[in-house]
């Protein structure tokens, strides 16, 4: 333990912290990561609420549906929601979910959470910029949750943005000040990001603990450090993107718009600008942008299936070797969003190729996930069926993206609710997957008491089956070419015949949100009722496992930090007395490998 | 720790195989869906897709059979009990990178011979030329006429009676035949696609004929494609443009190469 480390601990122990210090600016990398996923539990709800919406309009337009003018007002008068608001609700819904609940729920939560108690450190390297890291993400929450009560409607260009539609007021009514508040609140989000991403790779770096070196750091720390290095190099690119828009926007640029629009009636006087170079930025952001969402999901997957099936981890150096192929890989792929955009098609056969090696690497992460549960002793907490759930999501996510990422197959899919139901398997659902999966698994470290296990069994089990039922059906839908981001499909003959489909899915969606009441109710009563949990109540073998108090305190330990000796996943060796021996088990070093 | 597994082990079972069987009966129904097929191209687009989905959907089913039967079979008791201690074999782990990387590179390559025929192959000098511009929430569609030739288009002349802003004073302009969300293309016979745009990005997606290619404002995109089929079918907007992208519909009729002639020059002295 170092010196600096030691008198801050000494510090907090002996200076009694304020309401405000404890809970609002708290230094505490633990408090931190819980504010960032209370915040996503919150955008998690509206931006569930938002797709409650849009599936409503879906499965019944232009029906009059008397809660939705209660709701929104305005944006839906008589009950019928507006198409530009239904393409606003839509925009929000993926904006939403995609930064505020994914990235910040993933990153921002177990991030901060889990390095220091996994590698062995009383906090982050900068408490303070963490604390700022979560009030900029605040900030950042606070003007987009503004830009639903601007005049003109919140932002309606769609989560990717695509200029001209997202530059040009007449355009699009959402494209006047809600879209401006959205560029805003996006780079306010980017600032937090990188103040989240450089503590976290600073951490992993210098405050280990002696003897976790690398190689003994459990996958949870490993994905996180991969996905902040994915942050550090992509949210930067999309940073720029979004101040070249706003100047196009206010200061009469064109860095995205060319010569001769003409819009509402009138003609523009930009001239010079290119659409696809916001194409370009958005997805050389957008695509590593999937996988700072995923790797961390898939490390808490890893983790707790290694844990709760009592086996080490199946090639533990090829999850991280995977973990890194898929990492480095996602920075030359974005144009497979763009093979139908006008690219010269020569590029799109070099991105084909980047694309579908991704599947090797996650190929490999199934196989190693499934020796890992092979005569394993499984525990089936609710935080192993998440895993589980997250296995098959992403198998079906990741096996969709074989035919999408092969352009010819591309151009008629491209659009479709093909892709709508493959993000939603392999991104949102699997990522969400891991949240769930991480929150049950942790939650006795964070609030000292265990969440119940039964409501939690039935939880997984509405939402998996459900996740299933909403979008397995899409796949059909996109296959025979229904169009993404539609208000109605009362328009073509050939999507009216997917009404009846579509209602099932809406009710499927109705049923799955109401599903989660029950994981929010079982979060917050085990919050101040649940059964006091043990210090390692799922008899794991890592190091936030070992802190001295069920729910640890602002420094982690209270006496030295432990020194460890072994990798993170020794369950069931064949020479241990229990089926798990923890990191700081020194039992076979001698005296001076202990020293 | 206590937890009661046999049950979660035996619904991932139930949950797959009432899976399995409502998705391969919906299959057999519906085919995977796919619309009737109007081109020559289309017929490769369609086997890539059938061909992968065999290959994932082999690999679906015995990685789930893994998956739902390691969760019904490996139940811990809870007591302690040591499972298998199996923490690594590069062996197995080399064979299955191999094996992914085999399958898959095979896909990309077949993949990337149609890609070629469809994009890297020049139409003929010949190829019946059609332009798309996509407005909110219309598509213009021009021909050429008999000069074979657009005549020149100037933002600044765009009216509602001028929609693409055609320039009188440019005499390949003068035979140019205007239409709206009407594309009448020839049967059997090579079709380029050249599409415009004068607003936002739309995309013109002809679902039929596995068509589909962005309109970019700003520059000019194309499509060359045969048309295999006589009769009207669906031009789709793909591209999020706006609160009528969901309306942005067209027609594409296909009929004979020496009736659709006639009937352009129908339309020519209509005009």
């Amino acid at each position: 333990m170092s010196s600096e480390q030691a008198s801050l601990h000494v510090d907090i122990e002996h200076h009694k912290e304020s309401f405000i210090s404890k809970y609002i600016f708290s230094y505490d990398h633990k408090m931190i990561g819980k504010q960032y996923m209370i915040t996503a539990l919150i955008w998690a709800l509206i931006g569930m609420g938002l797709s409650w919406v849009m599936r409503i309009q879906l499965a019944y337009p232009g029906q009059q549906i008397p809660i939705f003018e209660t709701l929104l007002g305005r944006y839906a008068e008589g009950g019928i929601l507006a198409p530009e608001y239904y393409i606003a609700m839509m925009t929000m819904h993926g904006t939403i979910m995609v930064f505020f609940v994914l990235t910040a729920g993933l990153v921002g939560t177990f991030g901060n959470f889990l390095i220091p108690l996994q590698i062995g450190a009383r906090d982050m390297a900068f408490p303070l910029i963490n604390m700022l890291s979560y009030w900029t993400f605040f900030l950042a929450s606070v003007v987009m949750l503004l830009s639903f009560f601007v005049e003109s409607g919140p932002a309606a260009a769609g989560w990717t943005a695509y200029p001209p539609l997202s530059a040009l007021s007449s355009a699009i009514p959402g494209s006047g000040a809600g879209q401006s508040l959205w560029l805003l609140s996006i780079a306010l989000f980017i600032v937090s990001s990188l103040f989240g991403s450089l503590n976290y790779i600073v951490t992993v770096l210098n405050l280990r603990t002696k003897g976790m070196t690398l190689g003994r750091m459990p996958l949870t720390v490993w994905a996180v450090f991969i996905a902040a290095i994915l942050g550090l190099l992509a949210f930067p690119v999309l940073l720029a993107g979004a101040i070249m828009l706003l100047l196009d926007k206010h200061l009469a640029t064109s860095f995205f718009i060319p010569a001769g629009l003409y819009v509402g009636d009138a003609l523009l006087s930009y001239e010079g600008g290119s659409p696809i170079l916001w194409q370009h930025i958005f997805w050389f952001f957008g695509h590593p942008e999937v996988y700072i969402v995923a790797l961390p999901a898939l490390g808490i997957c890893s983790e707790v299936i290694a844990t709760c099936a009592r086996k080490p981890l199946f090639g533990y150096k090829a999850m991280i070797a995977s973990l890194l192929a898929i990492a480095f890989l996602s920075f030359i792929v974005w144009g497979h969003h763009m093979f139908v955009s006008g690219m010269n098609p020569f590029l799109g056969s070099v991105f084909v190729l980047t694309t579908i090696l991704i599947a090797v690497p996650s190929a490999v992460k199934v196989f190693n996930w499934l020796t890992t549960l092979w005569r394993g002793k499984i525990h089936y907490t609710p935080g192993m069926l998440f895993a589980m759930g997250l296995v098959s999501l992403f198998i079906t996510g990741g096996l969709t993206g074989i035919f999408l990422g092969n352009a010819p197959i591309d151009i008629q899919l491209h659009d479709t609710y093909f892709v709508v139901a493959h993000f939603h398997f392999v991104m949102g659902a699997a990522a969400l997957f891991g949240i769930f999966a991480g929150i049950y698994h942790w939650f006795p470290k964070m609030y000292g008491r265990m969440m119940s296990n039964m409501w939690g069994r039935i939880h997984f089990w509405l939402t998996f089956v459900g996740i299933y039922l909403i979008f397995f059906p899409m796949h059909f839908m996109g296959t025979t070419g229904v169009p993404r981001r539609y208000y109605a499909f009362t328009e073509f003959e050939y999507t009216m015949q997917y009404g009846g489909m579509n209602e099932f899915i809406t009710i499927a969606t109705l049923i799955t949100g109401a599903a989660q009441v029950i994981f929010l109710v079982n979060f917050f009563g085990s919050m101040f009722f649940g059964k006091k949990a043990e210090t390692n109540p799922w008899k794991a073998a890592t190091l936030e496992w070992t802190t001295d108090d069920p729910m640890p305190g602002h420094g982690n330990w209270k006496g030295e930090i432990p020194t460890v000796y072994r990798g993170p996943h020794e369950y069931s060796t064949p020479d241990g007395k229990e089926d798990f021996i923890l990191q700081t088990d020194s039992t076979g070093f001698g005296k001076m490998d202990k020293e | 720790m206590k937890t009661s597994g046999r049950l979660d082990g035996l619904l991932f079972v139930l949950f797959f195989v009432i899976g399995v069987v409502v998705c391969i009966w919906y299959l057999v129904g519906h085919d995977p869906g796919f619309l009737p097929l109007a081109s020559e191209h289309g017929g490769f687009i369609d086997s890539l897709f059938m061909a992968t989905l065999i290959i994932t959907g082999i690999v679906f089913i015995l990685t789930h059979l893994l998956l739902v039967y390691f969760a019904f079979r490996y139940k811990g008791s809870g007591n302690g009990d040591k499972a298998f201690w199996y923490p690594d074999n590069k062996k197995l782990e080399i064979i299955w990178t191999v094996i992914p990387a085999v399958i898959i590179i095979s896909l990309i390559v077949v993949g990337q011979v149609g890609w070629g025929k469809i994009f890297h192959t020049e139409p003929p000098d010949d190829a019946f030329v059609v332009e798309i511009v996509g407005e909110q929430f219309v598509w213009n569609i021009r021909y050429p006429g008999e000069d074979g030739e657009f005549g020149r288009t100037i933002p600044e002349l765009i009216s509602r009676a001028n929609p693409i802003g055609l320039d009188p004073t440019d005499p390949a302009s003068e035979d140019d035949i205007m239409l709206l969300n009407e594309l009448r293309i020839p049967l059997d016979y090579p079709v380029l696609l050249k599409i415009r745009s004068k607003d936002v990005i739309h995309s013109v997606f002809l679902p039929n004929f596995r068509v589909k290619m962005d309109a970019v404002p700003g520059m000019t995109t194309t499509f060359s494609f045969t048309p295999t089929m006589e009769g009207e079918f669906d031009l789709v907007c793909a591209e999020l443009c706006g609160l009528g992208h969901y309306r942005m519909r067209g027609y594409v009729v296909v009929q004979p190469m020496d009736e659709l002639e006639e009937w352009l020059i129908e339309q020519r002295e209509m005009e």
